[in-house]
């Protein structure tokens, strides 16, 4: 399967992309050289800690940094087009919410109150479709009872404003806005972590209901590996502003002898918070957790950003950077002590 | 080591030989809305009892009543009937003085330990603090030893370093460790934790959790653990409550309940939590449950859960409101249709 992915060109590749906030305290180097592709028809999740830049990288593929962020340098390449450098007007007009858009994290609740679902939809396509091709009001009227019937809701929801809606709803409703001016890829930034648990599975279903009939491309942004393996075929560690290891579904879950010789992620990064998730269906008596916190990035620690807070952490790790091997087909990882010794016994 | 381990052992095994520290009998609050117009009844009805050196998950979606219940036993508000019993002492009829012992001997673990420290005081202030409200130690001195000693003991060490920190200086991790050693400088005999983990990162909150979890068997404590989180309760709790539209409708051992739920709607939300497992890509979650959870204030009649039951007959709704029923060993669940069910 990774085979026939990696021959296949890619709908949107990033590259050594570095995107830094300038605070009066210095420069944050939020995303210091992140580099990934994602394929037509696929889900890429990016995981990790608050602060690790996946927030910050989804808003990057938008190439709209918040302030007072910026891309130092690297490229973003949406369906041949490099976006790096390009004028808000024109990623305007020509890329956002047409070629890839985004769920924002907690949009449902940012949802102008004064506003019915039906001004919401409007507006968002007056702003994104060029006026030459834009449709009629009877056309538009059509295209948005599609797409809310697509997501779970009745057209009359059209007519009711935000409040009048539930959790659920509103997250259908804005997942309906991110899809009806018809992108390839959508960027989903914890799209059920404010929800409730029935109701997240809910949306998850309906995710991927939408990949399928659609042939969607997702970047499925999430703190939760139990979400991941829910959705992602393919997964990307983010440790402080870097990628820590990226592998299929199976290489980070295990459950496949292919994916190393014991199995599982080979980042000890990775394994921790693995082992630090705590599952119901199996009762584990022991969790892991990880001490320390995530290094401030204003200025990171020389060599491997984990090394701090690593039990394998050897001189060499504080002192010079892992760069990313690929110890499997298609499995990445920053780590020295998985490339020297990728049999090493793990937690 | 081994006098305080007993009782733990005991609330596993489910025997209730020892009166139980704290009991809920048929708890109830309503709220009105809507300028008096409607009345949600948050909390309808909740009985339980907590062990000695039990700690006990009360798990539900948004709106369920688990907060209010925890703010009831807090006393922080005003039940509208219904009793909570401490240590064989009713706690909804206190006097001023009464209740000032009261809040003494049960503490709360609040969600965000961000809002619930001023950010003005520095920690051993912040710890300090409920000595000088409850009149404990006669001096600064003693008070600081006091304030040492609780900090030790939830591993904020060395202790000097922290002590003269602000709350916007520690980490997630650590605040919620503060906000535990401030519950326990006044030895409480129950806490009250509100989803004390959900605002932390996933790799510190296991660390949080095994360390309420040591403290409270090397202290004899008796939890209750408020969740949303069902996965976090079956690791850090002996028994969980189920709770839906302001009622428990399943509570049991987490094993039995976990493993054997009875009830549509444990088995539902059992369903629909995700693991960090492969396999599960492009596969649908069978949730078995309709639609969305009603307001509280308009409870379905008879099963208050028929509405979004798929197994749910005409009976369901009809007949009266279905009791919890004991199927041994302290596993009592409220489905009429639970044998047809399987």
């Amino acid at each position: 399967m990774s085979d026939t992915k990696t021959k296949a060109q890619p709908i949107l590749s990033v590259k050594g992309l570095r995107l830094h906030y300038f605070t009066s305290k210095g420069a944050v180097r939020a995303l210091d050289g992140v580099s990934f592709d994602l394929f037509a028809g696929e889900t890429l999740g990016l995981v990790g800690e608050s602060g690790c830049g996946k927030t910050t990288m989804g808003m990057a593929l938008l190439n709209m940094p918040s302030p007072p962020g910026r891309i130092v340098s690297g490229s973003i390449v949406i369906d041949g087009t490099e976006i790096v450098g390009l004028s808000d007007k024109v990623l305007r007009r020509d890329l956002r919410w047409s070629r890839i858009s985004m769920v924002f994290q907690g949009a449902m609740n940012c949802l102008t109150p004064v506003y019915t679902v039906r001004e919401l939809m409007v507006e968002t396509y007056r702003e994104h479709q060029p006026s030459a091709d834009a449709l009629d009001e009877a056309g538009l009227e059509a295209l948005m009872s599609k797409y809310l019937r697509l997501v779970g809701l009745s057209s009359t929801v059209q007519g009711r404003y935000p409040h009048e809606l539930s959790g659920g709803m509103k997250q259908r409703v804005v997942i309906a806005m991110a899809l009806f001016l018809e992108p390839k890829v959508i960027i989903m930034d914890e799209p059920t972590t404010a929800l409730d648990v029935i109701v997240q599975a809910q949306i998850l279903n309906l995710i991927k209901e939408l990949r399928r009939d659609l042939g969607l491309s997702y970047i499925f942004i999430t703190h939760d590996l139990a979400t991941e393996a829910e959705i992602a075929d393919r997964i990307m560690v983010m440790y402080a502003g870097k990628m820590a290891e990226l592998g299929t579904n199976e290489d980070i879950f295990g459950g496949d002898s292919r994916s190393g010789p014991r199995g599982g992620p080979l980042h000890p990064y990775t394994q921790k918070l693995l082992a630090s998730t705590p599952r119901l269906r199996r009762r584990v008596s022991e969790l892991a957790f990880i001490p320390g916190a995530p290094p401030d990035l204003i200025e990171p620690p020389k060599g491997c950003r984990f090394a701090p807070r690593c039990s394998f952490a050897r001189p060499k790790c504080s002192s010079e950077e892992p760069p990313v091997a690929e110890l499997g087909p298609g499995h990445l990882v920053a780590c020295w002590k998985a490339m020297e010794d990728p049999d090493y016994e793990r937690f | 080591m081994s006098a305080s381990e007993a009782p733990a052992v005991t609330a596993k095994d489910g025997l209730i030989s020892d009166p139980p520290i704290l009991e809920v009998k048929d708890l109830r609050k309503q709220f009105t809305a809507h300028r008096g117009h409607s009345i949600v009844r948050a909390v309808d009805g909740v009985s339980f009892a907590l062990r000695r050196g039990e700690i006990l998950g009360i798990v539900g979606e948004s709106g369920c009543g688990k907060t209010t219940t925890g703010k009831l036993i807090m006393r922080l508000i005003e039940p509208s009937s219904g009793s909570i019993k401490v240590e064989g002492f009713e706690a909804t009829s206190l006097g001023r003085d009464e209740d000032f012992a009261y809040r003494r001997r049960v503490q709360m673990i609040f969600q965000d330990p961000y809002a619930s420290m001023n950010p003005h005081f520095k920690i051993k202030d912040v710890l300090e603090e409920p000595l000088l409200i409850h009149g404990i130690g006669a001096s600064r001195s003693e008070r600081m030893e006091l304030v040492a000693e609780v900090m030790a003991k939830v591993k904020m060490t060395p202790v000097a370093d922290f002590m003269d920190r602000y709350p916007h200086m520690l980490s997630g991790g650590q605040r919620q460790r503060i906000a535990t050693a401030r519950t326990l400088i006044l030895r409480p005999s129950v806490i009250v934790a509100d989803e004390p983990v959900s605002m932390i990162d996933l790799s510190t909150r296991a660390e949080i959790l095994h360390l309420m979890k040591t403290i409270q068997m090397d202290m004899d404590l008796s939890f209750i653990y408020i969740t949303h989180d069902i996965s976090t309760a079956r690791f850090f709790t002996n028994r969980i409550a189920v709770m839906y539209l302001g009622r428990i409708v399943e509570i049991g051992s987490q094993d039995e309940v976990i493993d054997r739920p009875i009830h549509p709607y444990t088995r539902a939300l059992i369903e629909a939590v995700c693991e960090p497992e492969p396999g599960r890509v492009g596969v649908m979650r069978d949730l078995k449950v309709k639609g969305e959870i009603p307001s509280a204030s308009d409870i379905p009649k008879g099963c208050r859960f028929h509405t979004r039951c798929i197994f749910a007959t005409e009976a369901c709704s009809a007949l009266s409101e279905p009791e919890l029923e004991d199927m041994g060993g302290g596993h009592l669940h409220a489905c009429r249709r639970w044998k047809e069910i399987g």
